[in-house]
């Protein structure tokens, strides 16, 4: 493997292939102009080339529709690198409905990930191949950036928010997991392996560990935490019910109206006087620093778990 | 000795002596040199420090320097190219000297706040210098929050306090340019007669005059953030992270254009000398300055792809990158016009151009790969960009740079340099980089990310041949340097106008004297007209 000289990456996930067709395409229309640019100096510089130091050769001005031409061309040809560009990038940017979600946070110089069957891991991500995976990532500290070639997609992985990133494996092996975003002193150390499995090895995998599932872990926080205190998961506690929360519409106290997703969840766990539900007063104290964002990703799927008919599927946006 | 004195005009070398006569000059050629040296210092400075990364770059495991010297080295690299060397590059010293003499001026409109500018250079320089020395800085050159303004144990405020006051050299060099340009012009000197590299310069200072300030006040932010704990960037304290990028991007992507459309107009009159021919198309030449200038503003966005900006913005932003393609393709092709049907000498000048208009037409390219959203998602944060952006910076404002320089030394020197090692010089620089640089297109499509210390053994192939590279180029740069300065004192004598140009600053004596002209000169025909220079040479 050394002494090979790799010139092109592995394609190991559905979006790969799309990337590379348009890499293609962009290759062949620069190389086209590169080439053309290159030989009409080149022919010109030699034809032309100074003969005698008292020549003078005929202006010439320019010509509009050259110019015209030479503008017009080019730009058709960009819009179509825009359009097919931004087809490609939908594709990568709109994980599928069946995607299964793992939970990722990156810390300097660690990447941790949460499965939802509980499963933790560092610097390593085993899943199954042909199954689309969504990843939902926060950062504890600096912005770090989750990046697998072999798949041709990375995402930043930001603090105080979540984004995420899915791909669909197609081939079975160990691929590359880069931090691209720089963050401090071990940046480069900041990498690891995805797995991808076949599905029935990824299921002896997953029953390897003890641990009991993020639901379960989010339980036993909400209760540490003391959350069940006035969240009485029915109408009569001092603060909102959380059963059936999850995916719903929830009324705010200044009249408009916010989707119950990962993100409001966690705003409203470290910073709750941001958004108010409507008919409960403002008296929820932050918990930014008593709770991990690995506690934080556990909570939410608890209270996804108390929406019924949602089983661990990802939230439509 | 005391006859050579005698014989040689009275000049602006020297017109006066002592180290006083240069410190306190108010003569843009002398400030000219003044900057020339400074940023020649801060390029070697900033060559050794791209040495060190690719030495350590050689093996796979980070084994010569630490991580923390690695991330240091390139900061450093970075900060000192950008902001102390190709910011200044071009317009502070080819500019500075010959921007006044193309339009037939005595001097720039502001004389004293020229002086300023340089001295500001020189103490965002020491600023920078001192972070250096005391221990460096390892945020890389882009700053980004929250690790600049909270994880980053290094000194982060000194260095933003170099490019803060450095930028004021900027913006000051800017304004001065404007101001010369629309009022000191000679009588005839309309505005479409000006020189190519006029218009540049002039599209050049817009960037830097409205973009500037806005770095200023994002560098202000993350000091205040950083030194009194303020919450605009970092989340723990209620900032927004990716608000520092917009920011950061909203100049350093127009600053992409401050660096490359001087030396754009450097190689519009290099090929039109070396091919005696007038520039094919000048108003859309002239005029795509302009636009790249205003174009340049819109497209901050394209270096957010990836940041958890929206999906709709990225569109937007890629959809405004590809504009700004097409006046860097007009450039391009009318060049490429221009020498059609010419007479074309192969000077080292014109060595220099045809090595710009190809390194610049790849590196041109290859930011289409990067604005098309598919492929950046891909390529984002690895060595394609890294290599996309030095075949700009590099291959087109260096080359560019290099070549002016060339053009311009005997009538800033009197001499010429000599002609053989010249070339030789070109040819080394444009293989040495393609050598550096070529590779590492390869290597960021393989997935390799940038700020790397250590990386797979799989990417070493490729990083011993970029490595290979850079010692070639390293040679290129340190041959000029020997030259230049052996010609001052054994270059042949040049004469006013060697190469047969048709700019106003030929049309003195070389050195120029202290005020430019014996007598203002009087325009009554176009720019880049031959047939006149010819006429006027008969008659």
């Amino acid at each position: 493997m050394g002494s090979e000289l790799p010139l092109f990456p592995v394609q190991a996930s559905t979006v790969a292939s799309s990337v590379d067709h348009l890499l293609y395409f962009l290759l062949a229309v620069t190389t086209f102009f590169s080439v053309g640019i290159f030989v009409s100096i080149f022919y010109f510089a030699v034809r032309y080339r100074r003969r005698s130091e008292t020549e003078l050769p005929e202006p010439i001005h320019g010509a509009l529709s050259l110019e015209v031409l030479w503008s017009v061309i080019p730009f058709g040809l960009t819009m179509i690198m825009f359009m097919w560009g931004a087809s490609v990038f939908f594709k990568v940017s709109r994980p599928p409905d069946d995607a299964q979600q793992v939970y990722v946070v990156g810390k300097q110089w660690m990447w941790k990930m949460q499965h939802m069957e509980g499963q933790r891991e560092i610097n390593e991500l085993h899943i199954p191949v042909g199954q689309a995976v969504k990843l939902i990532m926060t950062s504890e500290d600096v912005i770090h950036d989750f990046y697998v070639p072999a798949f041709r997609t990375k995402a930043d992985v930001v603090p105080g928010r979540y984004t995420s990133e899915w791909f669909k494996p197609t081939k079975v092996g160990k691929y590359h997991l880069f931090c691209a975003q720089y963050c401090g002193t071990k940046h480069s150390a900041m990498i690891g392996w995805v797995y991808v499995m076949e599905p029935r090895e990824y299921q002896a995998w997953l029953s390897g560990g003890t641990a009991g599932s993020m639901a379960e872990g989010g339980d036993k926080l909400f209760h540490d935490l003391a959350c069940i205190n006035c969240h009485h998961l029915n109408d009569q506690g001092r603060c909102p019910n959380l059963r059936g929360l999850f995916g719903s519409q929830v009324p705010l106290a200044d009249g408009t109206t916010v989707k119950a997703d990962e993100e409001y969840i966690r705003e409203s766990i470290v910073n709750p006087s941001a958004k108010v539900v409507a008919g409960y007063q403002n008296i929820m104290p932050t918990f930014q620093g008593l709770v991990t964002e690995e506690g934080v990703l556990q909570l939410i799927e608890y209270i996804r778990s108390l929406t019924p008919k949602q089983p661990a599927a990802p939230a439509k946006r | 000795m005391v006859t050579e004195a005698v014989l040689e005009r009275e000049n602006y070398l020297n017109a006066s002596y002592g180290i006083k006569s240069w410190l306190l000059t108010k003569d843009h050629k002398r400030i000219a040199l003044l900057y020339l040296a400074t940023i020649t210092f801060f390029f070697f400075l900033g060559g050794i420090f791209a040495t060190l990364i690719r030495l350590e770059l050689l093996t796979p495991a980070g084994d010569l320097v630490s991580s923390d010297t690695y991330n240091r080295l390139f900061t450093l690299h970075g900060v000192i190219m950008v902001f102390l060397f190709l910011i200044p590059s071009i317009p502070a010293t080819l500019g500075n000297f010959f921007l006044p003499m193309m339009i037939g001026a005595k001097d720039l409109a502001f004389p004293r706040i020229n002086l300023l500018s340089w001295y500001l250079l020189v103490i965002g320089g020491c600023f920078t210098m001192y972070a250096m020395l005391a221990g460096g800085v390892d945020t890389g050159w882009t700053f980004y929050t929250p690790y600049s303004t909270t994880y980053s144990n290094s000194y982060v405020i000194v260095t933003g306090l170099g490019i803060f006051v450095a930028g004021f050299s900027s913006i000051l060099t800017g304004l001065n340019f404007i101001v010369t340009v629309h009022r000191m012009r000679a009588p005839g000197m309309t505005w479409f007669r000006l020189p190519l590299f006029v218009w540049s310069n002039y599209a050049t200072s817009l960037i830097q005059v409205l973009g500037t300030p806005v770095l200023a006040v994002t560098l202000v932010l993350v000091i205040c953030e950083r030194a009194l704990h303020i919450g605009v960037f970092d989340p723990a304290r209620g900032g927004d992270p990716v608000l520092f990028q917009h920011l950061f991007w909203f100049y350093s992507h127009p600053a992409v254009y401050i660096m490359v459309l001087p030396g754009m107009g450097v190689i519009s009159e290099l090929v039109s000398t070396f091919s005696r021919k007038a520039v094919f198309g000048y108003k859309f030449v002239a005029f795509s300055s302009v636009a790249i200038a205003v174009l340049g503003f819109l497209v901050w966005g394209h270096h957010l792809f990836v940041s958890s900006q929206s999906v709709y913005a990225g569109l937007v932003f890629s959809f405004l990158s590809y504009f700004v393609a097409i006046p860097s393709a007009i450039k391009v092709f009318n060049w490429t016009a221009t020498l059609y049907k010419g007479s074309i000498s192969y000077d080292t000048p014109m060595l220099y151009a045809f090595g710009f208009i190809g390194l610049f037409t790849i590196g041109g390219l290859t930011g289409l790969f990067v604005a098309c959203l598919g492929v950046d998602v891909h390529v984002h944060d690895t060595y394609f960009v890294i290599a996309h952006f030095h075949y700009i910076m590099v291959g087109g404002t260096l080359m560019a740079y290099l070549g002016g320089m060339h053009y311009w030394w005997p009538k800033i020197s009197g001499r010429m340099y000599p002609e053989g090692f010249a070339k030789l010089s070109a040819l080394t620089v444009y293989l040495g980089f393609n050598l550096t640089f070529f590779p590492q297109f390869i290597l960021g499509y393989l997935g390799m990310p940038r700020r790397y210390h250590a990386y797979p053994d799989e990417f070493q192939v490729l990083h011993v041949m970029s490595t290979a590279g850079a010692s070639v180029l390293a040679v290129g740069y340190l041959m000029p340097l020997i030259y230049f300065v052996w010609s001052l004192r054994y270059g042949a004598i040049a004469g006013p106008n060697p190469w047969g140009a048709t700019g106003l600053e030929w049309q003195t004596s070389s050195p120029p004297p202290a005020h430019n002209f014996e007598e203002t000169p009087t325009v009554t025909v176009e720019a880049y007209d031959y047939a006149a220079l010819e006429a006027a040479k008969v008659g």
